[in-house]
């Protein structure tokens, strides 16, 4: 909301601040001022100056050299503009004086223009008459204003004066930020209250005076409110003979520093009032009521309407309307229709403040798709009694600017009044929820500018309709708080007893794996959570597959963000690809973030969130498989799962490579995946590279894990190591042989390891060379040979069993 | 053989002048105490000396053997530290060569700055707790102060699944599952995803993260949380940090306050950065509103708390000087290893 300084002064005349001060100080007691803007900015040495003599310049047909007179003296200017006439009165910048910008009206140069004396095709010129665009404003601040020349002067003011006073350029424009709950101060006379108690100064609220002739406006209409659930005040009132014409300059220029374009008196008296209360009003031409009646109620299903825009809009059975004896002839608090709008020719009108549903004429607003200013005030739910104050003060208006006869009375349909609110004053309360030692004088001193009442006989405190943010003692304490000053207010810990500060131990887990996968080469990425049903065709996922069972958002940013994630692999591979597309080599990527599993579609509870720990590379190295399986096993191992990790290739998962994927199995249970991600659908990310991925499914992982760890002692005994190298069918997993050395060699067996593995020319077709190398130990004796003899003989026993061939 | 021996000694130490290799002192001393050594011969002779004599000449003999040793021992130290230098000096490196790096991956900057927020709070007793990203209504919004229809539910922008079930907008909604457990005095703090329906550019994201705050115990004043974020904003930003309450108003929180810190460029003298204002918003907080421990079981007349929220992107950006949000979410990894 933008206001002039010169709009609040006129209710709080004793305020005098620099601009700065002024807005740092509302900040700070809560009316937000994101910045300011002189309107005098740059303007030095203007002056009103008369044109008392106009020649034609000798050598130019397009120059004319005029003598004006300055007060002090008569100066010769030259100028091109065509709409000067000897007598009038113009605004004129002396030598060494400065304007805001040139007369086209482009962007004002940030520290204006300097005007020196010089010659205009040899003739002297020792000043310049100024257009409103050259001193920074415009048309629709000075409507009078010539299209394209010179400002001149409508009304007498004194040669010599100051110009930028008699413009009344001397003030300075505010941009307020108001919070939803400040109703009140989205009127001028709210954010004047609250800069009355910033500043300790008195507010004076505007005089209303008694208005109408001896006429009653009951003779000349009916109002009746149906549904008064949507309408809870309805104000009428009725002005004749009206007279069309400009509205005085202090008026038109408020509303310009508002934002609002002047148009006649009647419609900114309307826009004036509206600013000044923040109550809507609306006028209706009364020749065009039918029945001179009015009745408030809410549309049928399916009827249409006109807006005085000119639209036809869609109605339903939730909008309320305006309507007269026939038909409608407004959509309540949203815009009039054209069948009834103020023309040209209007004699009679009839003025409308109401007070309508905020919350309805939002949603209202939404459905037809209209928002105009006034919904905009009406949605945030109005003070009905302000609508009568509104009225009236219109009214005054009208009679002062002689826009027309207003009728006496008002037709009032307001069947329950609201009355307003008393809270208890209770200053301990007060100090000990904000931290402070106030007096109850220095508390109730903050009241009145904000014409909150005290009664002190029972110590209650008297708020005003307004104020609907006042509900409750604690919104008390937060007036006090914001005028004593949020600055004031001491700055302490909390004293109470001690708590142990800590992380869950789902996130300790989470950080070793962020840990590991950091030790490991792989970088952090964050991915959206939501992404486009078409994944699951890009991953090559099966229909039916529980994977497409995904809960979907009603009103997503559009259908690439339209479902929530059931696996972490698209948001992966997209990054990436991102990666491969800008040419980066290697790219090692984690993320640790949730899918979202619905236990039911439609969902009727919350979905399992599953955190997934996800870990994605391209390299073209060939043991991509076997890196990731690396750094799986180096994160299992650093959270406690210590016994036998296996791998099953049955996974089946689409997407990735058949022969290249296997299930992660931990004590019987999948606790997720890896493989190598099948080149269809690298294809379909466009990654032209092998692409490794591993998925651990994090809760199942995290009540398995464990940061408990026993010494078991270092061995004081020798180990024995023995070598064995087998010729077998590529078929036989690795996984077969080490089940036989654990079960086979039983306690004795310390560990083993692959040593060596050959498929090649050296060997038939089919078959491929393995060799292990295999230690036992005891921890209480040193081994004999025919101890380990035995437990070998077992193995190479079952080994031959398999079909294995022992190379001697 | 005094004299033999004599000569045998000068005839060794002689040899050993000229010895340039270990190969050449292992000759040497073969030469003198081997089987077949000159020395082994004099021993050898032992037998032609009188029987008187032999003990004379045997502890001459021996002297003779552990001088002919100690002097192969010092060449022997003498000539393996000559070879040392001279390795040494072969096996110059050129320091300034390029490292060879383990390529450690790098965090995320949301990370980081959500495990900075974490050890601060932690350090002050708070204890961090997580919630649904998809939740109810009730806990995003009615709970919260934020009644069906009220306006605030339009200004968040939210994502429904259906009536009752939404993409938290606000991890204040974790604030009413605590407080209902009942476990008092509280301290948390609940760090997490949240979404808006934003367009994505350089300044939104329809998911970003927060942090959220709560401290619920008798006697808790909004000075306490003046002190408590004064004492968070210093440690995130530095210790001449300073900051700024202004009022403001949430629905679940009442008095309300936004809160600046100095800007941590400029230190308050007004730059670019901070658009001059010296000035930076980095979060909202306020008073737990009275209604909303009602709402939660906890009697406002004898509890009161403190709840601030954060944005962990803010935090991001602000501090790492990242000019567009987008790269937050693109994980390219020119980007991730800056950090």
């Amino acid at each position: 909301m933008n206001t002039a300084l010169s709009w609040i002064k006129a209710y709080v005349p004793d305020l005098e601040v620099t601009d700065q001060e002024y807005m740092d100080a509302m900040t700070l007691s809560g009316t937000k001022c994101e910045g300011y803007t002189r309107l005098d900015k740059n303007l030095e040495k203007i002056v009103v100056g008369k044109i008392e003599k106009i020649e034609r310049h000798p050598d130019a047909d397009k120059l004319v050299v005029c003598q004006v007179n300055v007060g002090t003296e008569t100066i010769q200017i030259v100028t091109g503009a065509p709409n000067v006439v000897e007598g009038a009165l113009v605004p004129v910048v002396l030598d060494g004086g400065r304007v805001a910008g040139g007369h086209d009206g482009s962007p004002l140069p940030e520290n204006g223009i300097k005007i020196k004396k010089g010659k205009l095709r040899g003739v002297p010129s020792a000043g310049m008459m100024c257009s409103v665009e050259e001193l920074g404003s415009s048309r629709e601040a000075y409507p009078e204003a010539p299209e394209d020349g010179i400002y001149i002067f409508q009304e007498d003011v004194e040669v010599g004066s100051d110009a930028v006073e008699a413009l009344g350029l001397h003030d300075t424009v505010f941009e307020y930020e108001i919070t939803s709950n400040r109703v009140d101060c989205y009127g001028v006379l709210g954010i004047a209250r609250e800069a009355a108690a910033t500043f300790r100064k008195p507010f004076y609220a505007p005089e209303i005076k008694e208005t109408g002739n001896d006429e009653d406006v009951h003779d000349y209409l009916k109002v009746s409110v149906e549904d008064t659930d949507l309408c809870s005040r309805y104000v009428a009132r009725m002005v004749k003979n009206i007279k069309l014409g400009p509205s005085p300059k202090w008026m038109q220029r408020r509303l310009a520093a508002a934002g609002i374009r002047p148009i006649n008196n009647l419609v900114d008296i309307t826009n004036y009032v509206m600013e000044e209360y923040g109550q809507p009003m609306h006028a209706y031409d009364y020749d065009l009521i039918a029945g001179h009646e009015i009745v408030v109620k809410r549309a049928k299903d399916g009827d249409t309407f006109q807006t005085l825009d000119g639209q036809i809009r869609n109605m339903d059975a939730n909008v309320l309307m305006i309507n007269d004896g026939e038909k409608a002839v407004g959509i309540a608090g949203i815009m009039g229709g054209e069948n009834s709008k103020i023309t040209d020719d209007v004699k009679t009108m009839v003025f409308e403040a109401a007070c309508f549903d905020g919350a309805n004429i939002r949603l209202s607003a939404k459905r037809i798709g209209l928002r105009s200013d006034a919904s905009g005030k009406f949605e945030k739910g109005l003070d009905p009694n302000t609508a009568m104050e509104a009225m009236n003060r219109a009214c005054q208006l009208i009679e002062e600017l002689g826009c027309g006869e207003v009728v006496g009375g008002a037709i009032d349909v307001y069947p329950n009044p609201k009355t307003p609110l008393e809270l208890p004053f209770e200053p301990e309360y007060i100090n000990d929820l904000i931290g402070t030692d106030l007096s109850e004088e220095q508390m109730l001193s903050y009241f009145p500018a904000l014409e909150i009442g005290y009664r002190p006989e029972d110590r209650m405190l008297i708020i005003p309709t307004w104020r609907q943010d006042l509900l409750r003692k604690c919104d008390i304490a937060e007036e006090v708080a914001r005028f004593y000053g949020y600055d004031n207010i001491p700055t302490t810990l909390p004293s109470g007893a001690a708590t142990a500060g800590k992380l869950s131990f789902k996130m300790r887990i989470e950080a070793t794996a962020r840990d590991v996968a950091e030790f490991c080469g792989f970088s952090q990425a964050y991915c959206y959570s939501f992404e486009s049903p078409k994944v699951f065709d890009k991953l090559l996922v099966p229909e039916g597959d529980a994977l497409r069972n995904a809960i979907t958002i009603m009103n997503p940013l559009g259908e690439d963000f339209s479902i929530m994630r059931t696996t972490s692999l698209n948001g992966m591979l997209t990054s990436l690809a991102t990666n491969y597309k800008r040419r980066n080599k290697d790219v090692k990527l984690y993320e640790i973030a949730n899918v979202y599993l619905p236990k039911a579609l439609p969902l009727t509870e919350l979905p399992d969130e599953r955190v997934q720990f996800t870990l994605g590379m391209y390299s073209d190295a060939p043991e991509n498989f076997f890196y990731m399986k690396g750094v799986v096993e180096e994160f299992l191992d650093k959270i406690g799962l210590q016994s036998k990790i296996t791998y099953a290739p049955d996974s089946e998962k689409s997407f990735l490579h058949p022969g290249r994927q296997a299930n992660i199995i931990y004590e019987g249970e999948v606790i997720g995946f890896l493989g190598e991600v099948h080149p269809a659908v690298a294809d379909n990310y466009e990654i032209d590279s092998r692409v490794t991925v591993a998925v651990l499914d994090m809760p199942g992982i995290v009540a398995k894990a464990s940061y408990d760890r026993k010494y078991e002692g270092i061995a004081k005994y020798p180990a024995v190591t023995r070598d064995i190298s087998m010729l077998m069918k590529k078929d036989i997993l690795c996984g077969q042989i080490e089940e036989i050395i654990e079960k086979k060699g039983g306690k004795l067996v310390e560990s083993y390891h692959l040593f060596d593995i050959y498929e090649g020319s050296q060997i038939a077709a089919g078959f491929k060379s393995m060799a292990y190398s295999i230690t036992f130990r005891a921890p209480d004796r040193t081994l004999e040979d025919k101890e380990v003899n035995g437990a070998m003989d077992k193995i190479l026993a079952a080994l031959e069993e398999l079909g294995i061939n022992l190379r001697k | 053989m005094e004299h033999m021996l004599q000569k045998i000694r000068e005839a060794a130490k002689a040899q050993l002048e000229h010895a340039d290799s270990l190969d050449k002192l292992n000759e040497i001393r073969v030469n003198f105490l081997g089987k077949k050594g000159e020395l082994t011969a004099v021993l050898k002779g032992m037998r032609d000396v009188a029987p008187e004599d032999r003990p004379k000449v045997g502890q001459l003999v021996n002297e003779t053997r552990t001088a002919i040793e100690d002097a192969l021992e010092a060449t022997k130290k003498h000539l393996e530290s000559a070879a040392r230098e001279a390795r040494l000096k072969q096996e110059v490196l050129d320091v300034t060569r390029p490292a060879v790096k383990t390529m450690l991956g790098h965090r995320h900057p949301n990370t980081i700055a959500r495990e900075e927020v974490e050890r601060i709070f932690v350090g002050m007793g708070y204890e961090v707790v997580e919630g649904p990203e998809v939740e109810y209504d009730e806990y995003n919004f009615e709970k919260l102060n934020i009644p069906a229809n009220h306006p605030a539910k339009d200004e968040q922008d939210t994502f429904y699944i259906n009536k009752n079930i939404l993409l938290r907008t606000q991890t204040s909604s974790v604030q009413a599952r605590v407080m209902e457990k009942g476990n008092l005095p509280i301290r948390i703090i609940s760090p997490g995803r949240v979404f808006r329906s934003d367009e994505v550019d350089a300044t939104h994201s329809p998911s970003f993260h927060q942090i959220e705050g709560l401290v619920i115990d008798e006697h808790v004043t909004f000075a306490d949380l003046k002190g408590t974020l004064a004492e968070f904003a210093k440690e995130l930003f530095g210790p001449d940090t300073k900051v700024k309450f202004r009022p403001h108003h949430f629905p679940f929180t009442e008095p309300s306050a936004e809160v600046d810190v100095t800007c941590f460029k400029c230190g308050g003298k007004g730059c670019r950065f901070c658009k001059g204002e010296g000035w930076i918003e980095i979060l909202g907080c306020g008073m737990v509103h009275p209604h909303v421990l009602e709402m939660c079981g906890i009697d406002p007349e004898q509890y009161s708390g403190f709840a601030f929220g954060v944005g962990l992107e803010r935090i991001a950006l602000l501090k790492y000087e990242i000019d567009d949000m987008r790269l937050l979410y693109e994980n390219d990894i020119r980007f991730l290893k800056q950090f």
